[in-house]
């Protein structure tokens, strides 16, 4: 009785629709999908083939580790830990999987600040607009990452491209909340006497509520990089190169001395960016 | 013409904004408002005109308004009902634009908690104003650094603001609104957060700088003593409502309600008041005139045991005493010049009582009260002791 009742609406072709969705964004955007794809694709080839592998490791170990030590406050420990960390991965043979994995990172946080910054200013402006996009941040941060690979594939093919999209559709969320938090928590009073001087809206946001915000927006730009890290595995699962692939392939053969390694590698990346990031958001204050 | 009129200034917070409005007319109190429509009074059809140079002190307790009512005047809050007149334009007409210009030329705003952008040096955060009107940097660098040598902050010009003491914070304040050059001030509790004695230096300095200033500023306080100190006159709220216009005499010698005299009734009146308000017509002799015998006819009279002696401008020549009147009528001795005593102490008719007190204690004569070179009054010590047992024995007319 009770289950017939239950019953009683025939299933909803939920999937059917969410194919039907995919397919009609493929089709209808494939004029926006396919120059992006091959654009961009080669644009990140040419970063990470023909930029970061032409740079000598230890030109780049060197780099990185005066970035260190000077954005450390000059203390050693980070240009250290740079050094032999970096060292160790060169050491195991992983140096152009590091290249990939970097340009796939980088690509795809930078995108997510310039994309998730200003939705999270336009969210701490408008009662409107904060309404609408946060059911839409805490989709994007509940569904498993998986799920995104299966349109990414749709829309852009394999490789680094759905990558990217995949992590930014991922990584995005927290800078947008960031943003929006930091922005609504500058101090009334400074909100007033901007507004008490004559501010026009552009003036009191940059002179006043986005460096007060600053620390907050840095912190969620942190957690961006570092989501954008972790989807690094498994946007390998759609063909994007890199220390993820590794990781994928030793699971996919159940070998652990290689997965360690590259592992490792991966570990070792996430705490300089980590590290590098947080400092930056120190040092200022 | 005023500077700054606010003409039936309401502001109703929540949504039966209409219907409350419509309840005030009828007369209906804040409590009941809230009880029939949910909303809240925050200032109820208040009207005043500020002339220009005038220090016009807004007082009430904490929920009385008063920092409602500073923020409709240049529309950080906008008014539900009434309008803003600031040199004869209606600021609650105006555009957005229209609004920021009066906001950057003619209306500065000092706040409670200074509100100084903490990311920006002393001179960042004084320029600011300049700043957004797109002032040249030298130009606005040069009066920022006028205006903080204005406040003694010229040294301090690249700390940051934490750097600093909270007096020193509000000097900040003070510095950033003067910076615009603004024709009105706009100080809501500007001095509350500070100390008793960096108050009392601020407030000080606030008069210095306004006998050169001479603009037109509209106070906020909870602090009746910072308003006695401050205004030229004081307006009074009490839930939502200006009770009472006045100079601080007026507000203390008469009350216009039950209110107003509670709330000034803990005052120390014998800093208000002065020697006018307490002295009487004085007895006197004129010196060239009249002798010893009409003297102490005069005393007999009024039974008092000295009085004054005058020249016929009113000049102050000195007095005698009864003692002697009555020697020299004995004596034979016609002219009061051989027995006048001159040791009268004077004051001036604005002493302040208090300062009075500790002449009449020491002296074994009435003091006698001046303007300029003139004889006005005197002050008997009976008359101070009523003025501070009881307001109605004051006589504001004097």
């Amino acid at each position: 009785m009770l289950n017939n009742a239950l019953d009683f609406i025939p299933e909803i072709p939920l999937s059917d629709a969410a194919t039907a969705v995919t397919d009609f964004i493929t089709d209808k955007f494939s004029f926006l999908f396919n120059p992006i794809k091959e654009h961009f694709g080669t644009f990140m080839e040419f970063m990470s083939e023909d930029v970061l592998m032409n740079i000598p490791p230890i030109i780049f170990i060197i780099v990185i580790a005066i970035l260190a030590f000077f954005i450390s406050g000059k203390k050693f420990g980070l240009a250290v830990f740079s050094i032999v960390g970096l060292w160790l991965i060169y050491n195991q043979g992983h140096w152009d999987n590091l290249m990939n994995t970097v340009t796939l990172v980088l690509l795809a946080s930078i995108l997510s600040v310039i994309i998730g910054v200003p939705i999270g200013i336009l969210m701490s402006k408008s009662k409107t607009a904060n309404a609408i996009f946060t059911p839409i941040l805490d989709f994007m941060q509940t569904m498993p990452a998986f799920v995104y690979l299966i349109p990414a594939v749709a829309f852009f093919g394999i490789g680094m491209v759905p990558g990217v999209f995949a992590s930014l559709i991922f990584a995005t969320p927290p800078t947008v909340r960031f943003t929006n938090l930091g922005i609504r928590q500058v101090s009334k009073d400074l909100v007033e006497a901007a507004d008490a001087f004559g501010s026009t809206g552009a003036q009191k946001l940059f002179k006043v509520e986005l460096p007060m915000a600053k620390a907050t927006i840095m912190a969620g730009i942190n957690q961006t990089v570092m989501l954008a890290l972790s989807m690094v595995v498994i946007a390998s699962m759609i063909g994007a190169p890199g220390l993820g692939r590794e990781v994928l392939s030793s699971l996919q053969r159940a070998q652990v001395g290689p997965g360690f390694v590259a592992g490792i590698g991966i570990v070792i990346l996430a705490i300089i960016i980590d590290r590098i990031t947080q400092n930056m958001n120190k040092k200022k204050d | 013409m005023p500077v700054i009129e606010a003409k039936n200034l309401s502001k109703v917070f929540g949504k039966n904004k209409k219907q409350a409005l419509k309840l005030l007319d009828e007369g209906l109190t804040k409590e009941e408002i809230l009880k029939e429509t949910g909303s809240t009074v925050g200032v109820n059809r208040a009207s005043f005109s500020v002339e220009a140079g005038e220090i016009f002190v807004i007082m009430g307790l904490s929920g009385s308004g008063k920092s409602t009512l500073v923020r409709l005047l240049n529309r950080l809050i906008e008014p539900t009902e009434g309008n803003i007149l600031i040199d004869g334009e209606d600021l609650s007409k105006m555009d957005k634009s229209s609004l920021r210009r009066v906001r950057r030329e003619k209306l500065s705003m000092v706040f409670q908690q200074f509100a100084l952008f903490p990311h920006r040096t002393i001179l960042k955060n004084t320029e600011y104003g300049l700043e957004i009107q797109n002032v040249p940097k030298e130009e606005r660098e040069e009066r920022a650094k006028k205006a903080l040598e204005l406040v003694g902050l010229g040294d301090y010009i690249h700390q940051k603001p934490s750097q600093l003491s909270g007096g020193m914070q509000q000097r900040v304040g003070l510095a950033r609104a003067l910076a615009n050059d603004p024709k009105v001030l706009l100080m809501d509790e500007a001095f509350s957060a500070l100390d008793p004695l960096i108050r009392k230096e601020m407030q000080d300095e606030l008069i210095d700088l306004q006998s050169t200033m001479q603009k037109t500023i509209i106070f906020i306080t909870h602090d009746l003593d910072e308003a006695l100190r401050l205004g030229d006159r004081i307006a009074l709220m009490k839930d939502g409502v200006i009770v009472q216009i006045g100079t601080p005499e007026e507000i203390l010698v008469s009350p216009a309600n039950d209110y107003v005299e509670k709330f000034v009734e803990d005052v120390d009146i014998s800093k208000i008041l002065t020697a006018q308000h307490i002295m009487k017509r004085p007895e006197t002799v004129n010196i060239e005139k009249h002798g010893p015998r009409v003297a102490l006819e005069r005393m007999r009279e009024e039974g008092i045991s000295s009085i004054l002696v005058i020249d016929s401008k009113r000049n102050l020549k000195g007095y005698v005493t009864a003692e002697d009147a009555s020697e020299a009528r004995k004596k034979d001795i016609k002219d009061l010049k051989e027995i006048i005593r001159t040791d009268i102490p004077k004051v001036n008719r604005d002493t302040a009582m208090q300062d009075i007190f500790n002449i009449i204690y020491d002296s074994q004569t009435p003091v006698a009260v001046m303007k300029d070179e003139k004889l006005e009054g005197i002050i008997v010590r009976g008359a101070v002791i009523a003025a501070l047992a009881s307001d109605s024995e004051v006589n504001l007319n004097a």
